[in-house]
């Protein structure tokens, strides 16, 4: 498996280390209530098809990555910066 | 018996091996197998169930039968193939599973109780009593049935791990990929051209056909020079592509010195990882076996490896040879041998409406072969032709039920082969395998003409895929005649007629699975064996699910296959696995002060990937427990010098540095003045204990956190993922800076006196109160001074850069030894810290929260942190929850050990019962016995309670006393001393 | 006053010469983390300006030998030789480094091949050449490794791991020399 990191270009998945969904990209407000807390750091969709997932290129740049993935194929279709896709609100 | 003028073998060189113990002669281009067979030896393996004799079935890596096992001692490699090892001077070969002997080996007895071992016999005999199977049955059928042993011992030789990359990968070197990889190569492709054989050339080595004007093998020859001479390329031999991966990964075997003696620092094999922006499939087709009665008698062979044994190796498996066959191409078989002068006893094609032109030997045709005779060596068939049956002498069958494409690769990544009927095989799907490209006879496309195009045309399709062209390709002529053959799996008849030879696995068990109502291919499979181990079904799998099909009432295509699976050949554990031997297994990481450490003795012990000195023995101290208690004293009584570097130290700049820390601990670091120290405590989202530690600030916007040694890249990645993914609008910047510091914890009433020696300016308690840090200079050098301490002493932490380490860490200890302390290790550093009740990962293990460690007031109500917000659940804040607290021993017992549990005294030690947990023990020279720490439900509020302890791991019982876990000092009255 | 002695990361390990490969230290001078904070084209100028080196981009080196800076990853470059111009910190978040990296060069005909054996990479001319500059990992270590000339590498570990380092590269080197 390879991942094309956006700073670095396509590299072995050795290189990084993976966290899970990106879903942690959005953090409840303290106040948001527990289901929202409940769904932020527990709840998980189990799709077979696109994901979207956290990667840390740690053997590399240090950049924490977005990769939308295929759970059935293993398709990597996008990588972008974590700081990319907060920006853009994607 | 080698045939004069045939085969590719060098009769200048004779090479001379051993095989049990007696000594054969081969040549240059041997295989273990041809030049046993030039010997005359068709014996060479036992079956894996029945002990029953073999001899080779193929002349490649699909070999099922003939595995031996090769040198001896912790050298010896079973299980393997006898058609892939070459030979060399001193090879010492060795047949496996039988005992005592191969000619006689006692366990053929197995093959008379057969009627007993059929399909799923374990699953049904060895029922009761249930007890026996793992104490009885099991050790007895592992050594009866089985394959080579493994050595013992530890496996010296030297494997090897390498990355390549390419821009076309091209799997099989035969006339196909020879095409595509001048084709590629030509377009200024980087090409890599990976094969399995010593000799590239694939079946073109094996057969007489001409390509152009020259002999087959001779043309590959000249591709392989002209290739070798391209630097965009790279030839791999004694290469088998093993997998395909994700991503254009690809797994390959280099075999790259078992053709040879060992020599120094030379791998044995090298296990690469590929990356291939594209990849063309060129693995050629492997023959299927016919099953009939007796099919597997030494000499009974498939007809292409014949050809190969007489065409590459120049030797004839027999005197009087018999060809059998459903195909066309098995008739080559016979007129090659003929034309080589070897006696063809017989044709017989199992089509009734064939013709075979200008054959000098006896052809039956709408025949079959129904029985083999003969044990150890095959010496009639009988045959079944119209008229009846008859016997033919004969000590060698070449026999052909059709060609397989070798599809496997294409299945790697869940991909299906697709039936076709035309040729009686699978073929792969098209792009089953991203950027994979099957060309010739793998895609079911046999005559060389149209392998050599194909070739060219898979290479024409991968180069633009890429981006390049391709240039205009003459393909030679080459022999381009039609594919023919009738499907036939198994001949009808009494008896045995074997599919899986290296599972033992017959029509018979196939055909009991169905009635068992094992009717899925995947079920078959695991209740009859068949398709396992080494040969993964390379031979059988067709024939057996055909035979499942006819069983089951259902066409092949929808009987389906089961799935291909890397690696296609065995890959040993050592080849993956290359390099992680001893030092190998991990990165080992040094402080600046382990050559002294080691140099006074210190044993050193791991934490983390760090190594750390345990104590420092002196002369007289006959126990670790006298050295650690000594270096306790000297922390308490004058001064003691311990090596800190190992803490994770993290720099941290930029004006929203404060945010960040008070983003990631639950205390205030923005209110901390510049010039001092504090401890603060990070939870994970879910309201746990992440880590502790101290951090410094330095600067208005400059903070330098320490981690523990052991979450310093957990703590790194989460302070990336705040930064990079929570709040990517923080100017902030941070990095490790662990490896530049050498720190020193300096210890004890005595810590002030030393250093003011070696400080540029002499610090007091006013310069310097407890929680104080700054620059200092130490001995000249730039240095940093932290007034923290992990003992409850008057302690410092003094850094310089790592380059000086070495030096001031002997200064230190000399001058704390002239003032009668002296360097000290981890079990001092333990019981110190435990005195004290301060918590490491022992206490703070992932399951506690602040609350559980009496640090919930810690958690600031002023702001939001990480964890906060669930850290506040009702469940992670009750007061019945396991809560830190001391422990002593009571009673007659005083010993207490970390990992026993707690129990109310009289309550039964069951988990029902469970307290709590010990997490860390010492023994404290001040108190005269034995601490610890632990976990003690609603413990705080249990203060004075006895309670029991009990180690059911080590058989310890005792009772402990419940108390606060600061056991000197509690007022903290000697750290601000 | 004693005085401190230094040693460096490599100290009593190198130099090894096996083969067409041979790995010495590398007195690489000062070694400077250089992280802009939010003004990423100040820092570059300021570079430009006090050291006359361009700040170097993704996968890229700047200068030569003595004076260099190397992309080190997101958001961050690494200054070797000169001691830090002050201004430098007007920009960015500038760290002494100069202890915490062990820097090794591996050179010869043999380096690629070497390489191959512990970096999952391709460091080969075509795709590395003179002026690149990547992190990876070397074997289980967390490198950085710039190209510095035709067979010549320069690549940096944390100093804690130097015995490490040289024990992974002597193993490749000794098995790259092996094959002849």
């Amino acid at each position: 498996m390879r991942i094309d990191c956006p700073l670095c270009g396509s590299r072995d998945r050795r290189e990084f280390y993976y966290q899970g969904a990106a879903v942690a990209l959005a953090r409840p407000a303290p106040d948001a209530g527990e289901a929202a807390w409940d769904d932020y750091l527990h709840l998980r969709d189990n799709p077979a098809g696109q994901t979207r997932e956290l990667w840390h290129h740690e053997g590399g740049c240090s950049a924490w990555l977005v990769v939308t993935r295929d759970t059935v194929s293993h398709e990597i279709s996008r990588v972008v910066l974590a700081t990319d896709a907060r920006e853009a609100g994607a | 018996m080698r045939i004069a003028g045939k085969g590719l073998i060098d009769r200048s060189k004779a090479v001379t091996f051993r095989f049990d113990g007696r000594s054969y002669q081969g040549f240059q281009g041997d295989t273990v197998a041809s030049a046993l067979l030039a010997n005359g030896q068709k014996l060479m393996g036992r079956s894996f169930k029945y002990h029953r004799p073999r001899g080779v079935l193929t002349a490649g890596s699909e070999e099922p039968n003939a595995l031996v096992t090769v040198g001896r001692g912790a050298e010896a490699d079973p299980n393997v193939r006898a058609t892939v090892q070459e030979i060399y001077d001193g090879l010492e070969v060795r047949s496996q599973n039988a005992w005592p002997s191969l000619d006689f080996d006692v366990m053929a007895v197995n093959d008379l109780a057969a009627p007993f071992l059929g399909a799923g016999f374990y699953y049904k005999t060895f029922m009761w009593p249930a007890k026996f199977w793992e104490a009885v049955y099991e050790p007895i059928i592992r050594r009866a049935a089985g394959l080579g042993a493994l050595s013992g011992k530890h496996d010296q030789d030297r494997y090897e791990r390498a990355y390549a990359f390419c821009d076309l990968l091209v799997i099989g070197g035969g006339p196909t990929g020879l095409m595509a990889a001048l084709t590629a190569a030509r377009a200024g492709a980087d090409v890599i051209l990976a094969d399995e054989d010593a000799r590239m050339g694939g079946r073109l080595n094996a057969e007489t056909g001409v390509i152009g004007h020259q002999p087959g093998h001779a043309w590959a020859a000249d591709m392989v020079a002209e290739l070798s001479a391209m630097p965009n390329v790279r030839l791999m031999t004694r290469t088998t592509v093993t997998g395909a991966y994700d991503g254009g990964m690809y797994g390959a075997l280099e075999r790259v010195n078992h053709h040879g003696a060992r020599r120094a620092n030379l791998p044995l094999e090298t296990f690469w990882r590929i990356h291939a922006r594209r990849s063309i499939l060129a693995a050629g087709a492997l023959e299927r076996p016919v099953a009939f009665q007796n099919n597997d008698r030494p000499g009974v062979m498939t007809a292409g490896a014949v050809r190969a044994y007489l065409n590459r190796w120049g030797v004839s498996p027999g005197k009087h040879v018999t060809v059998f066959g459903n195909n066309d191409d098995a008739h080559r078989t016979a007129r090659d041998l003929a034309a080589a002068g070897v006696h063809v006893a017989a044709l017989i094609d199992s089509r009734a409406d064939v013709t075979v032109e200008g054959a000098d030997f006896p052809v039956h045709t709408g025949a079959q072969v129904c029985n083999a005779a003969g044990r150890k060596e095959l010496e009639a068939i009988t045959i079944r032709t119209a008229s009846g049956e008859q016997a033919i002498q004969t000590d060698c069958l070449a026999m052909s039920g059709g060609w397989n494409p070798t599809v496997h690769l294409t299945c790697h990544m869940n991909g299906r082969p697709r039936w076709d009927a035309g040729i009686q095989a699978f073929v792969p799907m098209p792009d089953a395998v991203p950027g994979m490209v099957a060309a010739g006879a793998c895609n079911g496309v046999f005559p060389t003409r149209a392998c050599l195009q194909a070739g060219v045309d898979a290479a024409a399709e991968a180069i633009a895929a890429l981006g390049m062209k391709a240039g205009a390709m003459d393909v030679p002529q080459a022999e381009d005649g039609a594919y023919a053959m009738e499907p036939l799996w198994a001949v009808p008849g009494k008896g045995r007629a074997w599919l899986d030879f290296q599972n033992d696995v017959s029509v018979k068990d196939v055909k009991q699975a169905a009635v068992e109502n094992f009717r899925s291919v995947e079920h078959m499979k695991r209740y009859t064996t068949q398709g396992m181990a080494t040969d993964q079904g390379k031979n059988s799998n067709v024939a057996a699910l055909a035979i499942l099909a006819d069983a089951t009432g259902r066409g092949i295509p929808e009987t389906g296959t089961t799935t291909f699976r890397p690696p296609y050949v065995p890959v040993a554990i050592a080849a993956m696995g290359a390099g992680a031997q001893g030092k190998g297994f991990a990165p080992q990481r040094f402080t600046t002060s382990h050559q002294a450490s080691t140099a006074m003795g210190a044993p050193m012990i791991e934490a983390g990937l760090w190594y750390r000195p345990s104590y420092f023995p002196r002369t007289g101290e006959s126990s670790w427990r006298q050295s650690c208690d000594r270096e306790v004293g000297h922390v308490r009584k004058t001064v003691g010098v311990c090596d800190v570097s190992t803490l994770g130290k993290i720099d941290i700049q930029g004006p929203d540095a404060a945010k960040l820390l008070d983003f990631v601990y639950t205390n205030m670091f923005s209110t901390l003045p510049v010039g001092r120290v504090r401890y603060g405590l990070m939870l994970r989202e879910d309201g746990h204990v992440m880590d502790d530690g101290t951090t410094a600030r330095l600067g208005e916007a400059h903070y330098v956190m320490t981690t523990t040694t052991a979450a310093a890249g957990q703590v790194m990645r989460h302070l990336e993922f705040v930064t990079q993914c929570l709040h990517p609008e923080w100017q902030v910047a941070f990095a490790s800076v662990t490896e530049q510091w050498a720190q020193f914890a300096v210890a004890g009433p005595k810590s002030r006196e030393l250093l003011n020696g070696l400080l540029g300016a002499e610090i007091d308690g006013e310069s310097w109160p407890f929680m104080a840090c700054g620059e200092v200079e130490v001995c000249g050098v730039q240095g940093r001074l932290f007034r923290i301490s992990f003992s409850g002493e008057h302690a410092y932490e003094v850094a310089v850069p790592a380059r000086f380490g070495a030096s001031l860490f002997d200064l230190l200890v000399s001058r704390a030894e002239a003032l009668g302390g002296g360097a000290y290790g981890m079990e001092a550093l333990n019981v110190l810290r435990i005195e004290k009740g301060f918590i490491t990962h022992s206490e703070i293990h992932g399951r506690t929260t602040a609350f559980d460690i009496g640090m919930g007031r810690m958690v600031s109500a002023r702001k939001d942190c990480i964890g906060k917000t669930l850290a506040a659940r009702p469940g992670l804040v009750e007061e019945t929850r396991e809560q830190l607290v001391g422990l002593k021993p009571v009673g007659a017992v005083r010993q207490i050990s970390a990992g026993a549990h707690l129990f109310d005294a009289g309550a039964e030690a069951v988990r029902e019962n469970d307290q709590g947990y010990i997490t860390s023990v010492g023994f404290s020279p001040d108190l005269g016995h034995m601490i610890g720490l632990g976990f003690v439900r609603g413990g705080m509020a249990r203060e004075g309670e006895v309670i029991r302890m009990v180690d059911h791991l080590r058989g310890l019982e005792a009772d402990v006393e419940i108390c606060h876990p600061v056991f000197l000092d509690r007022e903290g009255e000697r750290v601000r001393g | 006053m004693v005085e401190l002695t230094a040693k460096t990361a490599c100290d009593g390990l190198l130099p090894l010469i096996i083969g067409d490969a041979e790995l010495v230290e590398v007195a690489a001078g000062a070694l400077t983390s250089l992280a802009p904070l939010g003004d990423a084209a100040g820092l570059g100028a300021a570079l430009e300006k006090v050291h006359g080196l361009r700040w170097p981009d993704p996968l890229r080196a700047t200068g030569k030998q003595g004076l260099r800076c190397i992309w080190f990853g997101r958001g961050e470059a690494l200054l070797m030789g000169p001691v830090p111009d002050p201004a430098l910190a007007d920009h960015g978040a500038v760290v002494d480094q100069s202890d915490a990296w062990a820097v090794v060069q591996l050179k010869g005909l043999a380096a690629v091949d070497v390489l191959a054996r512990l970096v999952p990479v391709d460091l080969r001319e075509a795709s590395f050449k003179r002026g690149h500059s990547l992190r990876t990992q070397l074997y289980h270590m967390s490198a950085s490794i710039t190209k510095t000339g035709a067979d010549s590498f320069m690549i940096l570990v944390f100093r804690s791991m130097a015995a490490t380092l040289v024990h992974d590269m002597k193993t490749a080197m000794e098995a790259v020399a092996a094959r002849g």
